[in-house]
C-alpha cells in the first residue's frame, strides 16, 4: 500500500500566494512562505475547503483523467446519485447515465441501489450493536481522517462497513467478467467523484485492503461532456433502468443515512467545524445515548463537494425532486435487503492507525520546555492572526517557530520592532508589540 | 524532575457561561497533544477538566484551572469561589446531583462529574468551604508508552 500523500495538491507554478486557503483551511494545515502556499500533510485532512477558494486554481485533486483509463478494455462508470442533481431541472438519472455510455465508458451503473443495500446493513448493525456509543459514519474519508489525525481514541467507534462503492464495484467485476468472458483487471471500474477525499477510499488509508476500485474522475472534468451529450440526446431514455432507490438517493444530502433508520436517537451533522464540535462532545463522554451520527465534512452533505459545479441548494432541490418521483421507500423488498445484511460481505476491517501530528519534540522533558517557549512567543505577539508571516494565526505561527520552521522576525511587527520602529496602530494589541522589550525578539521573558 | 522541564498556564472560567464551556479543556488538550502525550493520558485529562469545567460553570461563579506538567504528571488544580459542597461524600457518589429540574432537562446534572474526575485520574483531592468555595487538585500519571 502506498504511503499517505493526501489527496490535494498545489501547483507551485500558479500559486499567487494569496493566502485565501491558508485563511479558509478548518485544520490550519497549509503555510504560504517565499509567496507559495504549501501543505502540511500531517494536519490535512482532504476537505477540500482550500480548492474551493483558490482563485488562481493553483489547488487541485489527485484525480485520473479519462486517457489514464486507456488501459482497460471495458470501462464501467460509478455514478453517486449526487450526479443526477448536477444537470437541468426535471433530469431523469436514465439520461445521465445513458450520456455518459456515448462520451466513453461502457456501461455506466447507479449506485443508488447499492446505497439502499448498505444502508440497510447500517440499520441491522446499529440495532445490534452493544459497545461504546454512538457509532461514527464512515463514508465521509474527511471526517475518517479527521479521527486518526485528532481523535485516535474514537477509532473503535467508526462503523465497520464499507461503501456503498465498493460494494457495487466488486459485485459488477464479477458479474461482468463473466457475463464478458474477461479477465477481471481488464475491467476498469472508475468512480465519479464529487470530492478529493473520496480518493482516499481509493488510495489513501493506510493499511487499507486494496480497492475494488481502479480509478476516480473528478465530475467537474467530465462535466461539459455530458453536458453536450445530454443536450443532443433529447428525451430518448433506456427502459431497462428502472431500478433507482429513492432510498439511496437520499445519500446525496445530509442526513440520508439517518432518515433510513428510523430512530429518533441519530444525528447528522454538516460542515467540518460542527463535525469538530461534536467530535468534542463525543471524546469527552456526551452523546452515549445516541446510537448513531452521521458526519459529513461539506455542508449538507456531498451534494456540495467541491469537485461539483451546479450550485449547491440548486443542486440539493434537484436531488429532492428526484427522490420525491422515487419514493422513500426502499426499492428492494425486505427479504432481499435480508439476504444482502446476512452475506455480511459488507464488513471491513480498516486497520485506520492514529495519524497524530508529531509533538514539539520527541522527548516528553525536552517537549514541555518548548511549549514554555511556545507560550512565551505566543504572549509576544499580536493575536491579530494577520497571516502575514505566513500562518494562519499567530498561535499556529507561535509553534511554527518552535518548530523551528518559522523565525521570529517573520511576524511583521516583531520584524518593525526590531528594526528600531514604533508602531503607532490604532490597536492596542499591536500597539502592545512595540512596546514589549527587545528580550522579547527572542520570545523569551526569564 | 528538572526544574526546565515544569510548564505552569492559568484559565478561567465564568460560571453560568454555557456557551464557552468547554473551551479550556480543548485548550488543555491541545496543549498535552502538542507535548506528545499519549491519546489515552490526553483524553483522561480532558475528560476530568471537562467536567471540572462544567461544574464551575453549572454551580460557581468563577474560577481559575491551572495546568501543571511534568514530564511524569499532570496536575490540574481548580478553585472556585462558589457555594462550596455541604456533603462532600454524598456529591461523590454515582447519580447524586444538586441540578435544578431545568438543567436536567438540558442534559446536565446526571451526577457523574465529580466520580467521573476521580474515574479519570490517578489522585483526586477535593476541599470544599460553604459559602467560600471548592477546591480540586486532580493528578494524572503520564503513561509511558506513546503511541509515536
Amino acid at each position: 500500500m502506498a504511503h499517505y500523500g493526501g489527496s490535494i495538491r498545489i501547483d507551485p507554478a500558479r500559486c499567487e500566494g494569496d493566502m485565501a486557503c491558508m485563511r479558509v483551511c478548518p485544520t490550519e494545515a497549509i503555510r504560504v512562505r517565499g509567496g507559495k502556499a504549501r501543505i502540511i500533510e500531517s494536519r490535512c485532512v482532504d476537505c477540500g475547503e482550500c480548492i474551493r477558494v483558490c482563485q488562481p486554481r493553483a489547488i487541485s485533486p489527485v484525480t485520473d483523467s479519462f486517457a489514464d483509463l486507456s488501459r482497460f478494455e471495458y470501462k464501467v462508470a460509478l455514478v453517486s446519485p449526487v450526479l443526477y442533481g448536477q444537470f437541468g431541472p426535471g433530469m431523469m438519472p436514465e439520461r445521465v447515465l445513458a450520456a455518459l455510455e456515448k462520451a466513453g465508458f461502457d456501461c455506466a451503473c447507479d449506485l443508488t441501489l447499492a446505497c439502499e443495500c448498505i444502508n440497510a446493513a447500517i440499520e441491522r448493525f446499529v440495532r445490534n450493536h452493544h459497545g461504546p456509543r454512538p457509532l461514527i459514519s464512515c463514508f465521509c474519508p474527511t471526517v475518517v481522517r479527521l479521527i486518526q489525525v485528532r481523535y485516535p481514541e474514537l477509532i473503535e467507534m467508526i462503523l465497520p462497513i464499507e461503501s456503498p462503492k465498493e460494494t457495487l464495484a466488486r459485485e459488477i467485476r464479477k458479474s461482468k467478467a463473466r457475463d464478458l468472458r474477461l479477465a477481471e483487471d481488464r475491467i476498469g471500474l472508475i468512480y465519479l467523484t464529487p470530492c478529493p477525499a473520496k480518493m482516499l477510499d481509493v488510495i489513501g488509508h493506510p493499511g487499507k485492503e486494496k480497492s475494488d476500485i481502479d480509478g476516480v474522475i473528478a465530475i467537474s472534468d467530465i462535466y461539459r461532456t455530458v453536458l453536450s451529450l445530454l443536450a443532443i440526446s433529447g428525451k430518448r431514455e433506456s427502459t431497462e433502468r428502472t431500478q433507482l432507490s429513492g432510498v439511496g438517493m437520499n445519500w446525496a444530502i445530509l442526513g440520508g443515512q439517518t432518515a433510513f433508520l428510523k430512530r429518533e436517537n441519530c444525528l447528522a451533522v454538516e460542515g467540518l467545524r460542527n463535525v469538530i464540535r461534536i467530535l468534542n462532545d463525543i471524546e469527552m463522554g456526551k452523546l452515549r445515548d445516541c446510537d448513531y451520527v452521521e458526519l459529513q465534512s461539506c455542508p449538507d452533505g456531498c451534494v456540495s463537494g467541491c469537485l461539483l459545479v451546479e450550485n449547491p441548494y440548486v443542486a440539493r432541490a434537484r436531488v429532492l425532486e428526484i427522490l420525491g418521483r422515487l419514493g422513500e421507500r426502499p426499492r428492494q423488498s425486505e427479504r432481499e435487503l435480508v439476504e444482502f445484511c446476512e452475506k455480511g460481505e459488507y464488513f471491513v476491517d480498516r486497520k485506520l492507525s492514529a495519524q497524530l501530528p508529531g509533538p514539539l519534540d520527541s522527548d516528553v522533558g525536552r517537549a514541555i520546555a518548548k511549549i514554555r517557549r511556545f507560550e512565551e512567543i505566543r504572549q509576544s505577539l499580536p493575536n491579530i492572526n494577520c497571516g502575514a508571516c505566513g500562518a494562519p494565526s499567530c498561535t499556529a505561527f507561535a509553534d511554527d517557530v518552535v518548530r523551528e520552521e518559522a523565525g521570529l522576525t517573520d511576524c511583521v511587527f516583531i520584524a518593525l520592532q526590531s528594526a528600531g520602529w514604533r508602531i503607532h496602530s490604532g490597536d492596542p494589541k499591536v500597539r502592545q508589540v512595540s512596546s514589549v522589550e527587545t528580550n522579547s525578539t527572542m520570545g523569551l521573558r526569564n | 524532575m528538572g526544574e526546565e522541564a515544569v510548564f505552569w498556564r492559568e484559565f478561567t472560567v465564568e460560571g453560568g457561561d454555557f456557551y464557552n464551556a468547554g473551551r479550556v479543556s480543548t485548550e488543555i488538550k491541545q496543549c498535552l497533544r502538542q507535548i506528545g502525550l499519549s491519546p489515552a493520558t490526553v483524553r483522561r485529562v480532558a475528560i476530568a477538566a471537562y467536567e471540572a469545567e462544567m461544574n464551575v460553570v453549572m454551580y460557581a461563579y468563577r474560577a481559575t484551572v491551572r495546568l501543571e506538567l511534568a514530564p511524569d504528571l499532570v496536575r490540574l488544580l481548580v478553585r472556585d469561589q462558589g457555594p462550596g459542597i455541604e456533603n462532600i461524600e454524598l456529591a461523590m457518589q454515582e447519580g447524586y446531583s444538586t441540578a435544578t429540574e431545568n438543567m436536567r432537562e438540558m442534559g446536565f446534572g446526571a451526577g457523574m462529574g465529580l466520580p467521573n474526575i476521580k474515574k479519570n485520574s490517578d489522585r483526586f483531592t477535593i476541599r470544599s468551604k460553604v459559602g467560600v468555595g471548592t477546591e480540586l487538585e486532580i493528578e494524572v500519571v503520564v503513561a509511558q508508552a506513546s503511541c509515536l
